[in-house]
């Protein structure tokens, strides 16, 4: 079988699932990538989908989300419409972009790229077949199947997602922008597996979206790996703009090698449930690390932002900055671990989340923490949730800005801590853009998709531009 | 008249701050409010402006002839009344760009008018900006954010003039500006002086008076006028100090 319709996601389908198709999922695996996947399987097994009696997943039940049904797709449907996918470029911004449709890579003709500098970028189930010793080398030595059930239930099932190669010394003269689309008849229930790869002293920067265009419900475990080698840089912008009926897991792995430098952006303007789990390993000294996160939320929308970083060596530095703006009966969770082993001396750790409540009704659970086992560093955390700040208020409205256009600059004001980071001009304006249609409620996905796009009226034709990927 | 307060009783969570104040402020004015600190100075500059943490208890403010009682902040501002800051607020991430050309469009919709141009918004800024001597390209930067003291009360001066208000209430300006920031505050109060508008300036020292020159002093003690007179009762009141004052009143 492959397709399953309409059924509820529990550990006894899955491992049925997986048993039933365990030929069709191994076919294009090494040797060495199907024991990965044994190896994982079992370890779902074992694990199985996290719930509340896990600290990591105390305040985030998964069980309701689960128990919708959900189709399970292990071929790439037929009736893609990949149009919808590329309507999401940002104009005037010059990118490569590359997208994914209900958890398949997608493209006109040609799914896997090898551009004159080196760059590989494309669809990951084909880079498995014709790039195989690449993959190996990084594919799930980043992401942990043995502690996380999710991640575990990933590489058991993961058929494609996207993989991009940079290789050392190569600077990708533009950014690269990811576009994950989810749009469908049917609620679905997908795993794309993304494997970035930043080669030594090279750079990139990513823009990476999900998004939905209708109102259908959908589950995503999404698994991503990025490796960035040593003095490598990774521009990285998670962007998440999903409908209120969605689910999305999305599991980051970071592997920074010496003095690696990465500035990572997580947008969250909608979704139903939003769990983001962060992991970032210093692999090797000196490396640094910028964690960005902004979340806007109303309704009864979750967001729940989990960043664990580990300073595994000397000399690194990182700093978390979360922001959140919260109304109705909307909750949000940050949950930042930062671990500082006995030999990351110098190390400089900094973790900040700030929260506004607009209602009584609204909930935040912060909990910044750090664990310290050596005496030579820096860190610090922080967190604040409050109003909006009446003396600003009462300064803006004795001014003549009325209250609610007050109210509006002082959460853009918030929000533009976290946006003004962002690196690409033409994507803070963007965003910025996004912030403001957001806070004032006129924010919608489809049509006006995150990264709006063109009119119906005046469709994107996708084409691959080749002069604005070669270097 | 333009200002009108009548037996105004004023406080804050249940305790009296103002206990009767009255007082007239015509066009064309300058008003210098004086007193002691924790006089009532302060709260009678936010009573007047609206600020809804404090109660009126008794008495009213008329303003135009008009009952301010059920008007917002925002409608006051609207309607030409403007505090200045004692302590202006900064507001990160708000540029004063932003923010003034927000205020102005919001107060010229308010009159029933098109927002002003953007070319013309820049010019007016560039225009008050010189009237108060700011030489600096603050208009990229946050409100009053990362502002040294002088630079702040500078800032709510130009602001009272691009906002053009009727009815100014200066609440302490001179407080803590140096005395070549002290002379570029006053010039600018001066400049925007005219026959249709009214400044009252609450200030503890006389000091501001030599270059702001007021029309009437009022001396305001426990929460009440409780001396008038032209701009020698300030003088007078920094040669004998507020405890000829206190002696006054307890006699």
């Amino acid at each position: 079988m492959q397709t399953e319709h309409n059924e509820i996601i529990s550990k006894a389908r899955l491992i049925g699932l997986f048993e039933k198709n365990r030929k069709l999922l191994v076919r294009n695996d090494t040797k060495f990538l199907a024991v990965k996947r044994d190896k994982a399987f079992a370890s779902f097994v074992e694990l199985g989908f996290p719930d509340t009696s896990l600290e990591s997943w105390s305040l985030t039940d998964l069980e309701e989300c689960l128990a919708r049904g959900y189709d399970y797709h292990l071929h790439p449907m037929k009736e893609m419409d990949i149009q919808k996918v590329f309507r999401c470029n940002i104009p005037h911004l010059d990118t490569a972009v590359i997208g994914q449709l209900n958890g398949w890579y997608v493209s006109k003709d040609v799914p896997l790229m090898k551009l004159g500098n080196g760059i590989i970028m494309g669809s990951l189930a084909e880079a498995r077949k014709t790039y195989p010793q690449l993959i190996e080398k990084y594919y799930g030595t980043m992401a942990d199947d043995m502690a996380e059930g999710l991640t575990a239930l990933n590489t058991a099932f993961a058929q494609d997602g996207v993989f991009i190669y940079v290789p050392d010394h190569v600077k990708s003269p533009r950014p690269v922008q990811l576009i994950n689309v989810i749009h469908h008849g049917e609620n679905l229930f997908l795993q794309p597996r993304n494997l970035i790869v930043v080669g030594a002293n090279a750079k990139l920067s990513l823009v990476h979206c999900d998004d939905s265009y209708n109102h259908q419900a959908s589950f995503s475990n999404i698994v991503t790996e990025v490796h960035v080698g040593a003095h490598g840089v990774l521009d990285h912008y998670k962007l998440q703009n999903l409908n209120n009926e969605s689910t999305l897991v999305s599991s980051v792995y970071f592997r920074l090698e010496e003095a690696a430098n990465l500035e990572s952006h997580y947008i969250s303007l909608n979704g139903g449930m939003l769990r983001n789990n962060i992991r970032l390993l210093f692999n090797g000294p000196h490396g640094n690390a910028n964690i960005y996160g902004i979340y806007l939320m109303d309704g009864r929308q979750h967001v729940d932002n989990q960043v664990f970083v580990d300073h595994a060596h000397p000399g690194c530095t990182s700093h978390e900055m979360f922001k959140g703006i919260l109304d109705e009966h909307a909750h949000a969770i940050f949950n930042g671990h930062v671990l500082v082993r006995r030999d990351a001396v110098k190390t400089d750790a900094r973790q900040t989340n700030k929260n506004i409540l607009l209602t009584d009704t609204a909930r935040v659970n912060s909990k910044p923490f750090l664990e310290i086992y050596n005496d030579d560093v820096k860190c610090s955390h922080g967190s604040t949730t409050g109003q909006l700040d009446t003396e600003s208020m009462f300064y803006m409205r004795q001014r003549g800005i009325g209250e609610d256009t007050a109210r509006m600059l002082l959460m853009f004001a918030f929000a533009d801590e976290i946006v003004s980071k962002i690196a690409i001009p033409q994507l803070r304006q963007r965003i910025e853009d996004m912030v403001k249609k957001r806070l004032q409620g006129e924010l919608q996905i489809c049509e006006q998709c995150v990264l709006h796009c063109s009119s119906p009226e005046h469709p994107v034709e996708f084409q691959i531009d080749m002069s604005k990927i070669l270097a | 008249m333009l200002l009108q307060i009548k037996n105004l009783h004023a406080g804050i969570n249940g305790k009296e701050i103002l206990r009767g104040v009255n007082l007239e402020v015509n066009k064309g004015e300058v008003h210098a409010i004086m007193g002691p600190n924790g006089t009532g100075k302060s709260t009678l500059a936010s009573v007047i402006a609206g600020r809804e943490v404090f109660d009126v208890t008794a008495g009213e403010i008329l303003y135009k002839g008009k009952n301010l009682e059920a008007l917002s902040i925002e409608d006051r501002a609207r309607e030409g009344i403007f505090l200045g800051f004692q302590y202006p607020v900064e507001i990160p991430g708000v540029s004063i760009t932003n923010f003034l050309r927000t205020a102005v469009n919001e107060i010229r919709k308010f009159k029933g008018l098109d927002p002003l141009p953007g070319g013309d918004f820049l010019r007016l800024m560039e225009e008050k900006k010189r009237l108060v001597e700011i030489t600096s390209n603050l208009t990229n930067r946050s409100v009053n954010e990362g502002f040294s003291g002088g630079e702040k009360k500078k800032n709510e001066i130009f602001q009272m003039a691009m906002l053009e208000p009727m009815l100014a209430i200066l609440d302490e300006t001179d407080s803590g500006l140096d005395i070549d920031a002290l002379r570029i505050v006053a010039n600018g109060v001066n400049k925007l002086r005219r026959p249709d508008n009214a400044f009252v300036v609450i200030t503890h020292y006389q000091r501001l008076l030599d270059y702001i020159v007021p029309d009437f002093v009022h001396v305001l003690f426990e929460g009440k006028i409780v001396k008038s007179g032209s701009k020698e009762l300030a003088i007078e009141l920094e040669e004998k100090g507020y405890d000829w004052i206190k002696k006054e009143q307890e006699a």
